[in-house]
């Protein structure tokens, strides 16, 4: 069975820049409507389909806004 | 049932929460949406973590935006003023060599204002990973142009672009670091796509492996993205660093001496304990002396002394005025001692002033009447002749000079003390046979009185041994060169 992943993006945290969304290569992050805390349109997995890259991991330049996640079934 | 397991989260090498930042955001850093800073934070963190070198990496940050990374960075930092990382960063490596040296700059600090500091530490081959972030431009200050800005790039201080004309052209670190024989790496990579991403995060890797490994001077170059102060979007930021920047900035490895450069041993550690320190830097006194009350009792000393010493440079001039300016300190006297010699070393003519009073000294020079003169070369009597007032004491070397006329009441004292010394063996003592010659002659005219004239003696002795305290035969040697020379002006 293929390795199931998704996106951890901390709303709050999230500063709205875009460079994870532009970077996914499987063009699943979005910015979203709702601003948060801070102000910012936060990112958030908007489709399934995350290969667990870290290309967005990489991309963000805050240190804790995103987590990638490997789902790991019992 | 499932679980989920972090692949890519937050750093261990970073505080949990940010409490250093003032305000009430401690999750964040203070870095603008999109900044390259963040990004380089990150990869470094983990390049820390990944090496487990957390408890010896010293991070030094100058002012920049990155000036705080002291906020989230759970190892050791310090903010350092502009450019001066290098600096600072030299000082810890040599201080405390087992510590591992990261100085994280902006091209305005280390391209401009700190250029010097850096290319300097670069030659030494300092123990130390160097990370330039290339952004184009003065981040914090708001925007205006580095060296490092692209000709024709506006900014706030080049509104209509930069100007090669009167601007001159975009600085090349990397290139201009790689004319220098030490440097062990020198990398360029771009903060913009996930693959320039992950090559930076091999060369931040390889930079602190050799810094780990005490390698040697490792440089990596980032073009990174400041889009608050470009006013680009993430793609736009991206497209400009990959398209314009890298054509001035080509990206790639300019060297990588890595593998077969070799670890450089530890220094012996450095001494901290300040007991230590003290008796090295300094060596015990012989206890004799006088009490700080003590003042020497001759009318001579109630007013300013103004001694001159002058001759060529290489004969001692200015260490004989050292000797006497110490003397006058052994008896609390204030002294000044001000050399003065041309821009030769050896050879031309050298000599110094010595101002000798209880009180204040207002300035240290002499350029009128003295009240002593030792001249050792023609030139130099000669040309201070007519500082030679009535009531001064002149003495000078007759082995090698002739008297020019002089006014009457000059207490004059010709001792061929080149000769003398050279009889002793070392002409280098002819220093302490001048100083006996003007002990006798201070004696023999009642200019000293009563007790001071044992002390002179005396205290000529405690200035020698001062001087020599680790060398016993110099100090004999000069001893018995003082008392040939008091003997030459009694014969
Ligand atoms: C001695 C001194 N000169 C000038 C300044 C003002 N100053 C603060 S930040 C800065 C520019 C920093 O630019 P850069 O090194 O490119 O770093 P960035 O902010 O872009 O990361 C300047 C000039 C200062 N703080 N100290
Ligand atoms: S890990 Fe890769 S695929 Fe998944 S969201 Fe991030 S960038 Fe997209
Ligand atoms: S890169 Fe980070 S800060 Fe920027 S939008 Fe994505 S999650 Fe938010
Ligand atoms: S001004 Fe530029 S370099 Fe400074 S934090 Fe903002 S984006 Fe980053």
């Amino acid at each position: 069975m293929s390795k199931k992943f998704r996106v951890d993006i901390a709303f709050d945290q999230c500063k709205g820049c875009g460079r994870c969304v532009i970077a996914c290569p499987k063009k699943i992050l979005k910015l979203g409507e709702k601003l948060n805390v801070q102000g910012y349109p936060a990112a958030y997995q908007a489709a399934d389909g995350c290969i667990g890259c870290g290309g967005c991991f990489y991309q963000c330049p805050e240190p804790g806004a995103v987590t990638v996640l490997e789902i790991v079934e019992d | 049932m499932s679980k989920e397991i972090v692949k890519f989260g937050k750093s261990p090498v970073f505080f949990d929460s940010f409490t250093r930042r003032p305000g009430p955001v401690k999750t964040n850093m203070h870095y603008c949406p999109g900044c390259g800073h963040g990004i380089l934070h990150k990869l470094l963190a983990e390049a820390i973590a990944d090496r487990g070198i957390q408890e010896k990496v010293m991070l030094v940050a100058p002012v920049g935006c990155a000036v705080m990374a002291y906020y989230y960075f759970n190892c050791g930092c310090i903010s350092v003023p502009h450019g001066r990382a290098p600096a600072v960063g030299t000082g810890i490596a040599r201080v405390a060599p087992d510590k591992m040296v990261i100085s994280y700059q902006g091209d305005g600090d280390l391209a401009a204002i700190g250029f010097n500091e850096f290319i300097q530490a670069a030659n030494r081959g300092e123990k130390m990973s160097v990370f330039f972030v290339n952004n184009s431009n003065y981040g914090m200050t708001g925007g205006q142009m580095a060296p490092t800005t692209l000709p024709g790039q506006k900014t706030t201080t080049t509104p209509y672009g930069r100007n090669v004309e009167v601007d001159g052209y975009p600085m090349k670190v990397c290139e201009l670091l790689n004319s220098l024989d030490v440097p062990v790496y020198i990398e360029r990579c771009a903060l913009t796509s996930t693959a320039n991403i992950q090559k930076a995060r091999k060369s931040i890797g390889k930079a602190l492996d050799n810094l780990r490994d005490r390698k040697g001077f490792s440089f990596v170059e980032l073009l990174c993205a400041c889009p608050i102060n470009l006013r680009k979007s993430a793609a736009d930021m991206n497209k400009f660093i990959d398209e314009e920047m890298t054509k001035y900035y080509p990206l790639g490895c300019f060297r990588d001496r890595s593998a077969e450069s070799e670890s450089k041993p530890l220094p012996p550690p450095p001494i901290h304990d300040p007991e230590t320190v003290r008796s090295l830097l300094y060596p015990k006194k012989l206890d004799i002396g006088v009490a700080h009350t003590f003042r020497n009792e001759s009318k001579l000393f109630d007013r300013e002394l103004r001694l001159k010493m002058a001759g060529f440079g290489g004969q001692g001039i200015l260490s004989l005025g050292i000797m006497l300016a110490n003397m006058a300190k052994l008896r609390n006297f204030n002294v000044s001692w001000l050399p003065s010699y041309g821009p030769e070393q050896r050879g031309g003519s050298a000599n110094c002033s010595v101002i000798v009073s209880r009180n204040k000294i207002g300035s240290p020079i002499i350029d009128s009447s003295c009240d002593l003169l030792i001249a050792i070369s023609q030139t130099a009597l000669d040309k201070f002749k007519d500082e030679v007032v009535p009531g001064s004491v002149l003495i000078y070397d007759s082995s090698t000079m002739t008297l020019p006329p002089l006014p009457e009441g000059v207490i004059i004292c010709g001792v061929n003390a080149s000769e003398i010394a050279l009889k002793l063996g070392n002409a280098k003592c002819a220093n302490s046979v001048l100083l006996g010659a003007l002990a006798a002659v201070l004696k023999k005219n009642n200019i000293l009185e009563g007790g001071d004239k044992a002390d002179f003696d005396k205290v000529f002795n405690e200035a020698v041994f001062e001087s020599f305290s680790s060398k016993p035969e110099v100090i004999e040697l000069n001893r018995l060169a003082f008392v040939e020379g008091e003997k030459a002006v009694n014969a």
